[in-house]
């Protein structure tokens, strides 16, 4: 497609959405349901052609699929495919009420072996290592024995931090006395995170604004 | 209307307008805001740096387009970097929005800035996969199993660079740019803690809190959103100082962000200002409830 052509629809349909931040009008409503309906149908080529074609049916019909899928030229058929076709089908069953009930079988598989795949990586990943990584000594020394105030300081920063958030998640005793000056200071801590994550948030959403902004600039530039 | 009042009740159309204004003014003006690298940046630079000249990278792009002005400088800086260090690099994605990504890369800057690098023997294009992090178990499982043909269906064992990849852990690193699930997380969590491959990358702002803790264990390094871009810039401007007159897009950029984030910085201590100076002119909330239930008792 011809380049200028691509900056102005481009700037068009950038218009069209910003349109939205005056107030609701029919150029937005245009420009929102374009972008629902390019991406659906994206989607779904994508699907199809990067999904299907290449871990179904280029395993089930080889020989048929060879022009599209790398390697299956000569590949024997791999017959045990069959089992998530089946399975794959019976989730469409959700679309007849009478049959409905079958879905429930692809779905307990993808549930089932889901967070059987999953549970054990969280566990080691998410878990026992970040337990690790708090494990730090309070006092950081460098080879010659001089305190390392900014390391010591940060290694407090962090265990404290946990703590005090654990015990604000701690419901079984009621938060009086030390444990609810700790679980106030963890109440603190989650402030600070939040506030940290939403300075990060705005930053993400003007670097988005700044790229559409440089875009409406190019546009501009072919006119000049 | 009082001041304060008037100011609690802008239009947010004047704010919009304020926040248009302090993005475009510094993109016309084009003020520098050159970073320094923090250590969480910089280490992922050093690495780089370190290997030995024809190391393999792996280098996985999964976002898209919509993510693209905070994960395309790092993209650049990376590749930059990389090649000028005469790394093999393979490119591949998680996301399928990736591949125009990539294609950025392969048909824009390389040709431009590293003609002399020859598809196949420098880089190459190993494509989009499905299957999110069970992708990438399969790779450090057997690679080969879902990885035999490059992007344009071309074997990898006719392509020089990759003849002799069998292993996800013939990788000497990871990098990947995220912008969200599947992306540096399931890296780290599938391929890095597993077969021990050192995993590093970028990440948009809004994923960059949650990747924070992996570091430095299981994490070598991160840029956090277009700051952390803009500080591998300026460590690869620092190194390298032929890259000064080259385009670089986050140290651009920062300057809305830097203006930008100024004015909403202004905009919430004007609102609370306003809140506590409106507030104190006037019965707060439970100086009128009071009254309300003296009113009731007394009927």
């Amino acid at each position: 497609m011809d380049v200028t052509l691509q900056l102005w629809i481009d700037a068009a349909l950038t218009l069209m959405i910003l349109s939205f931040l005056y107030r609701d009008n029919p150029f937005y409503k245009f420009a929102e349901h374009l972008f629902v309906g390019v991406s659906a149908a994206y989607l779904m080529a994508i699907g199809f052609w990067d999904h299907l074609v290449p871990n179904l049916l280029g395993k089930l019909f080889p020989s048929l699929m060879s022009g599209v899928v790398p390697g299956a030229v000569g590949r024997s058929p791999d017959y045990y495919y069959i089992i998530p076709a089946v399975f794959g089908l019976l989730l469409l069953t959700r679309l007849v009420d009478r049959w409905a009930w079958l879905s429930r079988w692809a779905l307990a598989f993808i549930v089932g072996g889901s967070a059987g795949f999953n549970l054990p990586r969280f566990l080691d990943s998410d878990f026992i290592i970040q337990v690790q990584s708090t494990m730090v000594p309070l006092v950081v020394l460098d080879p010659a024995g001089n305190l390392l105030w900014g390391a010591s300081f940060s290694h407090i920063v962090l265990v404290l931090g946990v703590i005090c958030g654990l015990v604000y998640f701690f419901f079984s005793v009621e938060h009086k006395g030390i444990l609810g000056h700790v679980s106030r200071a963890g109440i603190w801590v989650l402030m600070v995170t939040f506030g940290a994550a939403f300075g990060y948030t705005v930053m993400a959403r003007i670097s988005l604004l700044t790229g559409r902004m440089e875009a409406l600039g190019a546009w501009l530039a072919t006119m000049f | 209307m009082r001041i304060p009042d008037s100011i609690l009740h802008i239009d947010r159309r004047i704010i919009f307008l304020l926040i248009g204004a302090a993005v475009c003014i510094p993109l016309i003006l084009q003020p520098r805001f050159q970073d320094s690298p923090t250590p969480i940046v910089q280490s992922i630079f050093d690495t780089v740096e370190r290997l030995p000249s024809g190391s393999r990278v792996f280098l996985s792009f999964d976002y898209g387009p919509d993510t693209a002005p905070e994960l395309d400088p790092m993209a650049k800086a990376l590749v930059r970097h990389t090649m000028t260090r005469g790394h093999e690099v393979s490119f591949f994605t998680l996301f399928p929005e990736g591949l125009g990504q990539i294609k950025k890369i392969t048909d824009n800057l390389l040709p431009v800035e590293f003609p002399e690098k020859a598809y196949g023997r420098d880089f190459v294009n190993l494509g989009y996969k499905a299957g999110l992090g069970g992708a990438i178990n399969t790779m450090v499982v057997n690679f080969r199993t879902l990885i035999n043909a490059d992007a344009e269906g071309t074997p990898l064992d006719d392509l020089p660079m990759t003849a002799d990849v069998d292993e996800m852990v013939d990788y000497a690193i990871i990098l990947s740019l995220t912008a969200g699930d599947p992306g540096l997380k399931e890296w780290i969590q599938f391929a890095g803690d597993i077969a021990g491959i050192p995993v590093m990358g970028g990440g948009t702002a809004v994923v960059a809190p949650e990747l924070y803790p992996y570091y430095p264990q299981q994490l070598v390094g991160l840029m956090g959103g277009l700051k952390g871009a803009s500080e591998y810039e300026s460590a690869l401007v620092d190194r390298y100082p032929a890259y000064r007159n080259a385009t670089m897009d986050a140290t651009m950029r920062m300057g809305p962000q830097v203006v930008t984030h100024v004015l909403i910085v202004l905009l919430i201590l004007l609102g609370n200002l306003a809140y506590f100076f409106g507030r104190s002119g006037r019965p707060g909330r439970n100086d009128r409830t009071d009254r309300a239930d003296q009113a009731d008792r007394r009927r």
